[in-house]
Protein backbone atom coordinates (compact mmCIF):
# COMPACT_ATOMS: atom_id res chain seq x y z
CA UNK A 1 0.00 0.00 0.00
CA UNK A 2 1.27 3.29 -0.80
CA UNK A 3 0.52 5.61 2.11
CA UNK A 4 1.84 8.83 0.55
CA UNK A 5 -0.96 9.80 -0.73
CA UNK A 6 -2.14 10.74 2.91
CA UNK A 7 -0.44 13.95 2.58
CA UNK A 8 -2.56 15.61 1.10
CA UNK A 9 -5.05 15.36 4.31
CA UNK A 10 -2.05 16.70 5.75
CA UNK A 11 -1.75 19.55 3.37
CA UNK A 12 -5.67 19.99 4.01
CA UNK A 13 -5.62 19.81 7.78
CA UNK A 14 -2.72 22.23 7.84
CA UNK A 15 -3.99 24.74 5.18
CA UNK A 16 -7.10 25.26 7.26
CA UNK A 17 -5.46 25.31 10.38
CA UNK A 18 -2.88 28.17 9.15
CA UNK A 19 -5.51 29.89 7.38
CA UNK A 20 -4.33 30.05 4.15
CA UNK A 21 -7.03 30.75 1.09
CA UNK A 22 -9.19 27.58 1.23
CA UNK A 23 -9.16 27.41 -2.46
CA UNK A 24 -5.46 27.54 -3.06
CA UNK A 25 -5.45 24.71 0.30
CA UNK A 26 -7.58 22.41 -1.65
CA UNK A 27 -5.73 22.54 -5.37
CA UNK A 28 -2.47 21.95 -2.77
CA UNK A 29 -4.05 19.19 -1.44
CA UNK A 30 -4.70 17.30 -4.62
CA UNK A 31 -1.60 18.19 -6.75
CA UNK A 32 0.26 16.66 -3.58
CA UNK A 33 -1.87 13.54 -3.22
CA UNK A 34 -2.17 12.77 -7.05
CA UNK A 35 1.54 13.20 -8.01
CA UNK A 36 2.78 11.33 -5.04
CA UNK A 37 0.45 8.61 -5.56
CA UNK A 38 2.40 8.85 -8.67
CA UNK A 39 0.47 10.13 -11.35
CA UNK A 40 1.94 11.85 -14.26
CA UNK A 41 1.40 15.70 -14.35
CA UNK A 42 -0.35 15.62 -17.78
CA UNK A 43 -2.36 12.65 -15.94
CA UNK A 44 -3.32 14.63 -13.03
CA UNK A 45 -4.13 18.50 -15.18
CA UNK A 46 -6.22 16.26 -17.05
CA UNK A 47 -8.17 14.57 -13.58
CA UNK A 48 -8.42 17.64 -12.44
CA UNK A 49 -10.28 19.21 -15.62
CA UNK A 50 -12.68 16.12 -15.75
CA UNK A 51 -13.62 16.22 -12.34
CA UNK A 52 -14.17 20.10 -12.35
CA UNK A 53 -15.87 19.93 -15.42
CA UNK A 54 -18.15 16.32 -14.14
CA UNK A 55 -18.98 18.61 -10.73
CA UNK A 56 -19.65 22.36 -12.02
CA UNK A 57 -23.54 22.01 -11.85
CA UNK A 58 -22.49 21.95 -8.01
CA UNK A 59 -22.47 26.01 -8.39
CA UNK A 60 -25.91 26.06 -9.44
CA UNK A 61 -26.63 28.31 -6.38
CA UNK A 62 -25.55 30.96 -8.33
CA UNK A 63 -28.37 30.89 -10.63
CA UNK A 64 -30.32 32.02 -7.51
CA UNK A 65 -28.55 35.20 -6.85
CA UNK A 66 -30.08 37.62 -9.90
CA UNK A 67 -33.31 37.29 -8.45
CA UNK A 68 -32.84 37.24 -4.70
CA UNK A 69 -30.31 40.30 -5.54
CA UNK A 70 -33.31 42.19 -7.48
CA UNK A 71 -35.52 41.79 -4.45
CA UNK A 72 -32.78 42.92 -1.79
CA UNK A 73 -32.68 45.82 -3.92
CA UNK A 74 -36.46 46.42 -3.53
CA UNK A 75 -35.92 45.69 0.45
CA UNK A 76 -36.54 42.59 0.65
CA UNK A 77 -34.64 42.07 3.69
CA UNK A 78 -35.89 45.16 4.99
CA UNK A 79 -39.68 43.72 4.50
CA UNK A 80 -38.33 41.11 6.48
CA UNK A 81 -37.20 42.71 9.56
CA UNK A 82 -40.26 44.62 8.99
CA UNK A 83 -42.45 42.04 9.38
CA UNK A 84 -40.88 40.49 12.02
CA UNK A 85 -41.54 43.95 13.88
CA UNK A 86 -45.24 43.59 14.10
CA UNK A 87 -45.38 39.83 15.00
CA UNK A 88 -44.55 40.92 18.77
CA UNK A 89 -45.67 37.46 20.18
CA UNK A 90 -42.73 36.15 17.80
CA UNK A 91 -39.29 35.57 20.02
CA UNK A 92 -35.80 34.90 18.60
CA UNK A 93 -36.02 31.56 19.74
CA UNK A 94 -39.73 30.84 18.46
CA UNK A 95 -38.52 32.02 15.54
CA UNK A 96 -35.65 29.51 15.00
CA UNK A 97 -37.19 26.46 16.83
CA UNK A 98 -40.17 27.23 14.25
CA UNK A 99 -37.60 27.49 10.94
CA UNK A 100 -36.04 24.44 12.31
CA UNK A 101 -39.06 22.07 12.63
CA UNK A 102 -40.30 23.09 9.53
CA UNK A 103 -37.29 22.53 7.64
CA UNK A 104 -36.73 19.00 9.01
CA UNK A 105 -40.47 18.11 8.22
CA UNK A 106 -39.96 20.14 4.46
CA UNK A 107 -37.13 17.77 3.80
CA UNK A 108 -38.82 14.57 5.16
CA UNK A 109 -41.26 14.76 2.21
CA UNK A 110 -38.45 15.25 -0.18
CA UNK A 111 -38.80 19.30 -0.40
CA UNK A 112 -35.26 20.02 0.54
CA UNK A 113 -34.85 22.81 -2.65
CA UNK A 114 -37.30 24.74 -0.66
CA UNK A 115 -35.08 26.60 1.59
CA UNK A 116 -31.32 27.15 1.71
CA UNK A 117 -28.33 29.83 2.57
CA UNK A 118 -29.22 31.79 -1.43
CA UNK A 119 -33.04 31.31 -1.01
CA UNK A 120 -33.78 31.73 2.68
CA UNK A 121 -31.24 32.32 4.85
CA UNK A 122 -29.53 35.49 3.40
CA UNK A 123 -33.10 36.99 2.71
CA UNK A 124 -35.61 35.99 5.09
CA UNK A 125 -34.17 34.38 8.46
CA UNK A 126 -31.07 36.28 9.27
CA UNK A 127 -32.91 39.45 8.88
CA UNK A 128 -35.84 38.31 11.10
CA UNK A 129 -33.61 37.21 13.79
CA UNK A 130 -31.49 40.36 13.73
CA UNK A 131 -35.02 41.96 13.74
CA UNK A 132 -36.04 39.52 17.06
CA UNK A 133 -32.78 39.95 18.78
CA UNK A 134 -32.87 43.88 18.04
CA UNK A 135 -35.84 43.44 20.65
CA UNK A 136 -33.95 41.75 23.43
CA UNK A 137 -30.55 44.27 22.83
CA UNK A 138 -30.81 47.58 20.42
CA UNK A 139 -27.26 47.98 20.53
CA UNK A 140 -26.24 44.06 19.57
CA UNK A 141 -22.26 44.17 19.40
CA UNK A 142 -20.79 43.12 15.84
CA UNK A 143 -19.33 39.85 16.71
CA UNK A 144 -22.90 38.93 18.56
CA UNK A 145 -24.59 39.59 15.64
CA UNK A 146 -21.93 37.40 13.42
CA UNK A 147 -22.64 35.11 16.10
CA UNK A 148 -26.59 34.94 15.42
CA UNK A 149 -26.31 35.08 11.78
CA UNK A 150 -24.06 31.73 11.86
CA UNK A 151 -27.05 30.03 13.79
CA UNK A 152 -29.15 30.77 11.57
CA UNK A 153 -27.12 29.23 8.85
CA UNK A 154 -26.73 26.50 11.34
CA UNK A 155 -30.55 25.86 11.96
CA UNK A 156 -30.67 25.44 8.30
CA UNK A 157 -28.22 22.95 8.08
CA UNK A 158 -29.31 20.81 10.89
CA UNK A 159 -32.88 20.76 9.99
CA UNK A 160 -31.60 19.91 6.20
CA UNK A 161 -29.52 17.07 7.16
CA UNK A 162 -31.71 15.61 9.85
CA UNK A 163 -34.77 15.88 7.99
CA UNK A 164 -33.33 14.15 4.41
CA UNK A 165 -32.33 11.51 5.98
CA UNK A 166 -35.51 9.94 6.91
CA UNK A 167 -37.14 10.57 3.35
CA UNK A 168 -36.82 7.37 1.60
CA UNK A 169 -36.70 8.21 -2.38
CA UNK A 170 -33.56 10.33 -2.84
CA UNK A 171 -29.88 10.77 -0.80
CA UNK A 172 -28.85 8.86 1.95
CA UNK A 173 -31.29 5.92 2.16
CA UNK A 174 -30.82 5.08 -1.29
CA UNK A 175 -27.32 4.64 -1.17
CA UNK A 176 -27.27 2.99 1.89
CA UNK A 177 -30.20 0.49 -0.03
CA UNK A 178 -27.62 0.29 -3.02
CA UNK A 179 -24.62 -0.29 -1.04
CA UNK A 180 -25.78 -3.55 0.92
CA UNK A 181 -27.97 -4.64 -2.56
CA UNK A 182 -24.16 -5.09 -3.90
CA UNK A 183 -23.30 -6.85 -1.06
CA UNK A 184 -26.41 -9.47 -1.51
CA UNK A 185 -27.88 -7.89 1.81
CA UNK A 186 -31.55 -6.80 0.55
CA UNK A 187 -33.55 -3.98 2.64
CA UNK A 188 -36.59 -1.67 2.04
CA UNK A 189 -36.00 1.71 2.08
CA UNK A 190 -38.36 2.13 4.95
CA UNK A 191 -37.02 0.01 7.10
CA UNK A 192 -33.64 1.72 6.42
CA UNK A 193 -35.33 5.70 6.43
CA UNK A 194 -36.96 4.13 10.28
CA UNK A 195 -34.07 3.81 12.28
CA UNK A 196 -32.92 7.55 11.30
CA UNK A 197 -36.09 8.93 12.76
CA UNK A 198 -35.07 9.06 16.57
CA UNK A 199 -31.95 10.91 15.70
CA UNK A 200 -34.12 13.58 13.54
CA UNK A 201 -36.11 14.19 17.12
CA UNK A 202 -32.72 14.15 19.37
CA UNK A 203 -30.98 16.83 16.63
CA UNK A 204 -34.08 18.81 16.81
CA UNK A 205 -34.56 18.99 20.56
CA UNK A 206 -30.24 19.44 21.02
CA UNK A 207 -30.35 22.22 18.40
CA UNK A 208 -33.78 23.98 20.15
CA UNK A 209 -31.98 23.88 23.66
CA UNK A 210 -28.97 25.60 21.85
CA UNK A 211 -31.37 28.39 20.50
CA UNK A 212 -33.00 28.64 23.73
CA UNK A 213 -29.51 29.13 25.60
CA UNK A 214 -28.73 31.69 23.08
CA UNK A 215 -31.32 33.43 23.88
CA UNK A 216 -31.03 33.42 27.39
CA UNK A 217 -27.25 34.54 26.87
CA UNK A 218 -28.44 37.64 24.73
CA UNK A 219 -30.99 39.07 27.28
CA UNK A 220 -27.96 38.64 30.09
CA UNK A 221 -25.68 40.42 27.89
CA UNK A 222 -28.35 42.99 27.50
CA UNK A 223 -29.22 43.18 31.28
CA UNK A 224 -25.45 43.99 32.43
CA UNK A 225 -24.79 46.08 29.59
CA UNK A 226 -25.07 50.14 31.87
CA UNK A 227 -27.97 52.32 30.35
CA UNK A 228 -26.60 54.37 27.89
CA UNK B 1 -35.54 20.44 -25.20
CA UNK B 2 -34.32 22.58 -21.89
CA UNK B 3 -31.52 20.53 -20.64
CA UNK B 4 -28.85 20.80 -17.70
CA UNK B 5 -26.28 22.03 -20.75
CA UNK B 6 -28.56 25.11 -21.06
CA UNK B 7 -28.18 25.50 -17.15
CA UNK B 8 -24.17 25.53 -17.35
CA UNK B 9 -24.55 27.90 -20.58
CA UNK B 10 -26.58 30.56 -18.20
CA UNK B 11 -24.12 30.36 -15.50
CA UNK B 12 -21.32 30.83 -18.27
CA UNK B 13 -22.89 33.78 -19.02
CA UNK B 14 -23.55 35.40 -15.74
CA UNK B 15 -19.76 34.47 -14.72
CA UNK B 16 -18.77 36.45 -17.43
CA UNK B 17 -20.69 39.58 -17.31
CA UNK B 18 -19.34 39.52 -13.61
CA UNK B 19 -15.75 39.37 -14.84
CA UNK B 20 -16.67 42.02 -17.48
CA UNK B 21 -17.75 44.43 -14.72
CA UNK B 22 -14.91 43.55 -12.86
CA UNK B 23 -12.64 44.35 -15.57
CA UNK B 24 -14.06 47.54 -16.02
CA UNK B 25 -13.60 48.82 -12.57
CA UNK B 26 -10.44 47.72 -12.61
CA UNK B 27 -10.65 45.03 -10.25
CA UNK B 28 -8.47 42.75 -12.77
CA UNK B 29 -8.12 39.65 -10.19
CA UNK B 30 -11.64 39.51 -9.91
CA UNK B 31 -12.08 40.09 -13.55
CA UNK B 32 -9.86 37.03 -14.57
CA UNK B 33 -11.44 34.74 -11.39
CA UNK B 34 -14.96 34.95 -12.99
CA UNK B 35 -13.80 34.75 -16.63
CA UNK B 36 -11.30 31.82 -16.50
CA UNK B 37 -14.74 30.25 -14.67
CA UNK B 38 -16.81 31.16 -17.23
CA UNK B 39 -14.66 29.49 -20.08
CA UNK B 40 -14.34 26.32 -17.92
CA UNK B 41 -18.42 26.42 -17.30
CA UNK B 42 -19.05 27.42 -20.86
CA UNK B 43 -16.25 24.42 -22.37
CA UNK B 44 -17.08 21.77 -19.73
CA UNK B 45 -19.01 19.67 -21.77
CA UNK B 46 -16.87 19.61 -24.72
CA UNK B 47 -13.81 18.92 -22.09
CA UNK B 48 -15.65 16.07 -21.22
CA UNK B 49 -17.01 14.72 -24.36
CA UNK B 50 -13.29 14.92 -25.59
CA UNK B 51 -11.73 13.12 -23.00
CA UNK B 52 -14.45 9.99 -23.51
CA UNK B 53 -13.51 10.20 -27.19
CA UNK B 54 -9.76 9.84 -25.57
CA UNK B 55 -8.17 13.70 -26.71
CA UNK B 56 -7.16 14.20 -23.12
CA UNK B 57 -5.64 17.54 -24.35
CA UNK B 58 -8.60 19.85 -23.89
CA UNK B 59 -9.00 18.05 -20.00
CA UNK B 60 -5.68 19.15 -19.61
CA UNK B 61 -5.63 22.54 -20.26
CA UNK B 62 -9.18 22.67 -18.39
CA UNK B 63 -6.64 21.70 -15.28
CA UNK B 64 -4.31 24.23 -15.91
CA UNK B 65 -6.86 26.44 -15.31
CA UNK B 66 -8.35 25.25 -12.57
CA UNK B 67 -4.64 25.70 -11.17
CA UNK B 68 -4.35 28.95 -12.43
CA UNK B 69 -7.83 29.96 -10.40
CA UNK B 70 -6.58 28.50 -7.15
CA UNK B 71 -3.27 30.98 -7.65
CA UNK B 72 -5.35 33.93 -8.24
CA UNK B 73 -8.03 33.36 -5.40
CA UNK B 74 -6.03 34.79 -2.44
CA UNK B 75 -5.66 38.02 -4.62
CA UNK B 76 -9.27 38.70 -4.51
CA UNK B 77 -9.06 39.99 -1.06
CA UNK B 78 -12.65 40.93 0.90
CA UNK B 79 -13.62 43.70 -1.05
CA UNK B 80 -17.23 44.36 -1.15
CA UNK B 81 -18.92 45.74 -3.99
CA UNK B 82 -20.78 48.79 -3.19
CA UNK B 83 -24.52 48.72 -2.59
CA UNK B 84 -26.74 50.61 -5.94
CA UNK B 85 -29.11 52.15 -3.18
CA UNK B 86 -29.26 53.56 0.21
CA UNK B 87 -30.99 51.98 3.13
CA UNK B 88 -33.70 54.57 2.89
CA UNK B 89 -34.34 53.67 -0.68
CA UNK B 90 -34.99 50.08 0.50
CA UNK B 91 -36.77 51.18 3.23
CA UNK B 92 -39.79 52.97 1.50
CA UNK B 93 -39.91 50.38 -1.18
CA UNK B 94 -40.18 47.58 0.73
CA UNK B 95 -43.01 49.28 2.64
CA UNK B 96 -45.00 50.24 -0.60
CA UNK B 97 -44.30 46.93 -1.74
CA UNK B 98 -44.95 44.82 1.11
CA UNK B 99 -45.69 40.95 0.88
CA UNK B 100 -45.58 40.87 -2.50
CA UNK B 101 -41.71 40.88 -2.57
CA UNK B 102 -41.94 37.61 -0.88
CA UNK B 103 -43.94 35.90 -4.13
CA UNK B 104 -41.00 35.81 -6.27
CA UNK B 105 -38.61 34.19 -3.85
CA UNK B 106 -41.59 31.41 -3.29
CA UNK B 107 -41.70 31.11 -6.85
CA UNK B 108 -38.39 29.27 -6.89
CA UNK B 109 -39.56 26.28 -4.67
CA UNK B 110 -42.63 26.07 -5.92
CA UNK B 111 -41.55 25.79 -9.86
CA UNK B 112 -38.49 23.28 -8.96
CA UNK B 113 -40.49 20.93 -6.84
CA UNK B 114 -43.67 21.02 -9.72
CA UNK B 115 -40.61 20.30 -11.99
CA UNK B 116 -38.94 17.60 -10.55
CA UNK B 117 -42.51 15.86 -9.94
CA UNK B 118 -44.24 16.95 -13.24
CA UNK B 119 -41.58 17.58 -15.40
CA UNK B 120 -41.72 14.07 -17.16
CA UNK B 121 -45.58 15.00 -18.19
CA UNK B 122 -44.55 17.70 -20.26
CA UNK B 123 -44.13 16.78 -23.83
CA UNK B 124 -46.03 17.45 -27.37
CA UNK B 125 -46.20 14.10 -29.67
CA UNK B 126 -42.87 13.21 -28.34
CA UNK B 127 -41.18 16.31 -27.77
CA UNK B 128 -40.12 16.66 -24.20
CA UNK B 129 -39.75 20.19 -22.44
CA UNK B 130 -37.52 18.87 -20.11
CA UNK B 131 -33.95 16.44 -20.55
CA UNK B 132 -34.72 13.89 -17.82
CA UNK B 133 -30.81 13.82 -17.34
CA UNK B 134 -30.63 15.97 -14.15
CA UNK B 135 -34.05 17.43 -14.45
CA UNK B 136 -34.09 18.83 -11.25
CA UNK B 137 -31.27 21.39 -11.15
CA UNK B 138 -33.04 22.39 -14.37
CA UNK B 139 -36.22 23.07 -13.16
CA UNK B 140 -34.16 24.97 -10.28
CA UNK B 141 -32.89 26.79 -13.14
CA UNK B 142 -36.10 27.94 -15.02
CA UNK B 143 -37.81 28.52 -11.89
CA UNK B 144 -34.69 31.22 -10.83
CA UNK B 145 -34.59 32.84 -14.54
CA UNK B 146 -38.86 32.98 -13.76
CA UNK B 147 -38.64 34.32 -10.73
CA UNK B 148 -36.23 37.04 -11.71
CA UNK B 149 -38.57 38.20 -14.51
CA UNK B 150 -41.58 37.81 -11.84
CA UNK B 151 -39.09 40.03 -9.71
CA UNK B 152 -38.92 42.31 -12.00
CA UNK B 153 -42.45 42.72 -12.81
CA UNK B 154 -43.25 43.03 -9.25
CA UNK B 155 -40.41 45.60 -8.57
CA UNK B 156 -41.24 47.43 -12.09
CA UNK B 157 -37.74 47.35 -12.69
CA UNK B 158 -35.30 45.79 -15.72
CA UNK B 159 -34.80 41.92 -15.35
CA UNK B 160 -30.77 43.73 -16.59
CA UNK B 161 -30.96 45.19 -12.92
CA UNK B 162 -30.73 41.26 -11.25
CA UNK B 163 -28.19 40.98 -13.54
CA UNK B 164 -26.49 44.15 -11.65
CA UNK B 165 -27.64 42.96 -8.19
CA UNK B 166 -26.94 39.29 -8.69
CA UNK B 167 -22.96 39.92 -9.82
CA UNK B 168 -23.19 42.34 -6.54
CA UNK B 169 -23.89 38.87 -4.48
CA UNK B 170 -21.32 36.94 -6.61
CA UNK B 171 -18.61 39.45 -5.73
CA UNK B 172 -20.15 38.78 -1.93
CA UNK B 173 -19.34 35.11 -1.87
CA UNK B 174 -15.99 35.66 -4.28
CA UNK B 175 -13.81 32.59 -4.03
CA UNK B 176 -15.91 30.55 -1.60
CA UNK B 177 -18.70 30.04 -4.65
CA UNK B 178 -16.04 27.88 -6.08
CA UNK B 179 -15.35 25.62 -3.26
CA UNK B 180 -18.04 22.83 -3.51
CA UNK B 181 -16.98 22.09 -7.16
CA UNK B 182 -13.48 22.34 -6.21
CA UNK B 183 -13.84 20.07 -3.21
CA UNK B 184 -15.76 17.36 -5.54
CA UNK B 185 -12.57 17.68 -8.10
CA UNK B 186 -10.38 16.68 -4.49
CA UNK B 187 -12.30 13.87 -4.17
CA UNK B 188 -12.07 12.10 -7.29
CA UNK B 189 -8.34 12.92 -6.78
CA UNK B 190 -8.35 11.16 -3.61
CA UNK B 191 -10.42 8.36 -4.87
CA UNK B 192 -7.64 7.78 -7.94
CA UNK B 193 -5.11 8.37 -5.55
CA UNK B 194 -5.82 5.54 -3.37
CA UNK B 195 -6.20 8.40 -0.20
CA UNK B 196 -9.62 6.30 0.43
CA UNK B 197 -8.51 2.89 0.59
CA UNK B 198 -5.05 3.98 2.84
CA UNK B 199 -7.23 5.08 5.62
CA UNK B 200 -9.87 2.45 5.57
CA UNK B 201 -6.63 0.38 5.65
CA UNK B 202 -5.30 2.61 8.62
CA UNK B 203 -8.61 2.51 10.90
CA UNK B 204 -9.07 -1.49 10.60
CA UNK B 205 -5.53 -1.94 11.50
CA UNK B 206 -5.78 0.02 14.30
CA UNK B 207 -8.98 -2.03 15.58
CA UNK B 208 -9.48 -3.50 18.62
CA UNK B 209 -11.22 -6.81 16.69
CA UNK B 210 -12.04 -8.38 19.68
CA UNK B 211 -15.08 -6.65 21.34
CA UNK B 212 -18.27 -5.81 19.30
CA UNK B 213 -18.36 -2.31 21.53
CA UNK B 214 -14.94 -1.40 20.45
CA UNK B 215 -16.03 -2.30 16.63
CA UNK B 216 -18.90 -0.45 16.89
CA UNK B 217 -17.13 3.06 18.74
CA UNK B 218 -14.26 2.53 15.50
CA UNK B 219 -17.32 2.49 12.74
CA UNK B 220 -19.05 5.53 14.26
CA UNK B 221 -16.06 7.48 14.86
CA UNK B 222 -14.65 6.35 11.84
CA UNK B 223 -17.16 7.78 9.84
CA UNK B 224 -17.09 10.50 11.63
CA UNK B 225 -13.17 10.99 11.14
CA UNK B 226 -13.45 10.22 6.89
CA UNK B 227 -16.62 12.53 6.27
CA UNK B 228 -14.67 15.42 8.00
CA UNK B 229 -11.45 14.54 5.15
CA UNK B 230 -13.80 13.58 2.35
CA UNK B 231 -16.45 16.94 3.20
CA UNK B 232 -19.20 14.55 2.50
CA UNK B 233 -20.57 11.31 4.26
CA UNK B 234 -21.78 9.86 1.03
CA UNK B 235 -18.33 9.11 0.52
CA UNK B 236 -17.26 7.96 3.59
CA UNK B 237 -20.04 5.49 4.04
CA UNK B 238 -19.16 2.74 1.00
CA UNK B 239 -15.44 2.83 2.54
CA UNK B 240 -16.45 2.18 6.07
CA UNK B 241 -19.16 -0.05 5.49
CA UNK B 242 -17.04 -2.09 3.30
CA UNK B 243 -14.27 -2.19 5.79
CA UNK B 244 -15.50 -2.86 8.96
CA UNK B 245 -19.54 -2.27 9.16
CA UNK B 246 -20.10 -5.65 6.86
CA UNK B 247 -17.34 -7.85 7.71
CA UNK B 248 -17.11 -7.48 11.08
CA UNK B 249 -20.18 -6.36 12.99
CA UNK B 250 -23.31 -7.73 10.22
CA UNK B 251 -21.60 -10.81 9.63
CA UNK B 252 -19.34 -11.49 12.88
CA UNK B 253 -21.27 -10.22 15.36
CA UNK B 254 -25.08 -10.16 13.49
CA UNK B 255 -25.40 -6.38 13.90
CA UNK B 256 -28.79 -5.19 11.96
CA UNK B 257 -27.39 -3.80 8.85
CA UNK B 258 -30.81 -1.23 8.16
CA UNK B 259 -30.01 -0.11 11.77
CA UNK B 260 -26.14 -0.05 11.64
CA UNK B 261 -26.32 1.90 8.16
CA UNK B 262 -28.97 4.38 9.06
CA UNK B 263 -27.18 5.63 11.98
CA UNK B 264 -23.82 5.08 10.85
CA UNK B 265 -24.94 7.62 7.76
CA UNK B 266 -25.64 10.22 10.43
CA UNK B 267 -22.94 9.93 12.66
CA UNK B 268 -21.13 11.09 9.09
CA UNK B 269 -23.66 13.93 9.35
CA UNK B 270 -21.95 15.17 12.45
CA UNK B 271 -18.93 15.29 10.41
CA UNK B 272 -20.15 16.94 7.86
CA UNK B 273 -21.31 20.09 10.57
CA UNK B 274 -17.78 19.95 11.63
CA UNK B 275 -15.47 20.39 8.33
CA UNK B 276 -14.71 22.87 6.50
CA UNK B 277 -14.60 20.29 3.25
CA UNK B 278 -18.22 20.67 3.39
CA UNK B 279 -17.96 24.68 2.00
CA UNK B 280 -21.57 24.52 0.36
CA UNK B 281 -22.71 23.82 3.34
CA UNK B 282 -20.18 25.33 6.06
CA UNK B 283 -17.99 28.22 4.24
CA UNK B 284 -20.35 29.32 1.13
CA UNK B 285 -23.05 30.20 3.87
CA UNK B 286 -20.77 32.10 5.97
CA UNK B 287 -19.81 34.24 2.87
CA UNK B 288 -23.46 34.99 1.67
CA UNK B 289 -23.90 36.54 5.20
CA UNK B 290 -20.71 38.47 5.16
CA UNK B 291 -19.32 36.90 8.56
CA UNK B 292 -15.96 38.16 9.43
CA UNK B 293 -14.40 34.58 9.97
CA UNK B 294 -15.37 32.11 7.00
CA UNK B 295 -15.48 29.20 9.92
CA UNK B 296 -18.19 31.28 11.99
CA UNK B 297 -20.70 28.64 10.76
CA UNK B 298 -19.02 25.61 11.77
CA UNK B 299 -18.58 27.18 15.26
CA UNK B 300 -22.12 27.82 15.50
CA UNK B 301 -22.36 23.99 14.69
CA UNK B 302 -19.94 22.30 16.88
CA UNK B 303 -21.95 22.04 20.18
CA UNK B 304 -25.12 20.11 18.45
CA UNK B 305 -22.39 18.37 16.39
CA UNK B 306 -21.09 16.72 19.35
CA UNK B 307 -23.64 16.09 21.18
CA UNK B 308 -25.87 14.10 18.61
CA UNK B 309 -23.48 12.45 17.56
CA UNK B 310 -23.21 10.98 21.56
CA UNK B 311 -26.84 10.22 20.94
CA UNK B 312 -26.13 8.51 17.88
CA UNK B 313 -23.65 6.26 19.03
CA UNK B 314 -25.46 5.81 22.24
CA UNK B 315 -28.36 4.61 19.66
CA UNK B 316 -25.86 2.50 17.96
CA UNK B 317 -25.01 0.56 21.20
CA UNK B 318 -28.72 0.13 22.68
CA UNK B 319 -30.52 -0.87 19.32
CA UNK B 320 -27.65 -2.10 16.63
CA UNK B 321 -27.46 -5.66 18.35
CA UNK B 322 -31.12 -6.28 18.91
CA UNK B 323 -33.24 -8.43 16.71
Amino acid sequence: MNAWPLLGVAVIALGFVLRFNPVLVVVTAAVTSGLLSGMSVPDLLALLGTSFASSRILLIIVMTLPAIGLLERAGLREHARAWMDRLRGMTLARLLVGYLLGRQLLSMIGLQSVAGPAQTVRPLLAPMAEAAAARIDPALPEDERDRLRALCAATDNVGLFFGEDVFIALGAVLLIQGFYSQHGIELTPLSIALWALPSAIAAFAVHSVRIALFQRRLRRLASSRPER
Amino acid sequence: MLRVEHVHLLLALFMAYAGWRNLREREAWRGAFWLILAALFGTGGAVLDAAHAGHPLPARLAGAAVIVLALIAPKLGHRRPPEQTTPAQRTASAARLGHRLFLPALLIPLVTVGVALGGAKLQWHGWHLFDPVQMTLTGLALACVLALFAAAAVTREAPSLGLLEGRRLLDTMGWAALLPVLLAALGQVFTHSGVGDAIARLTTDVLPAGSALACLLAYGLGMVLFTVIMGNAFAAFPVMTAGIGLPLLVQRYGANPATLGALGMLCGYCGTLLTPMAANFNLVPAALLELRSPYGVIRAQVATALVLLAVNLALMALLVFRH
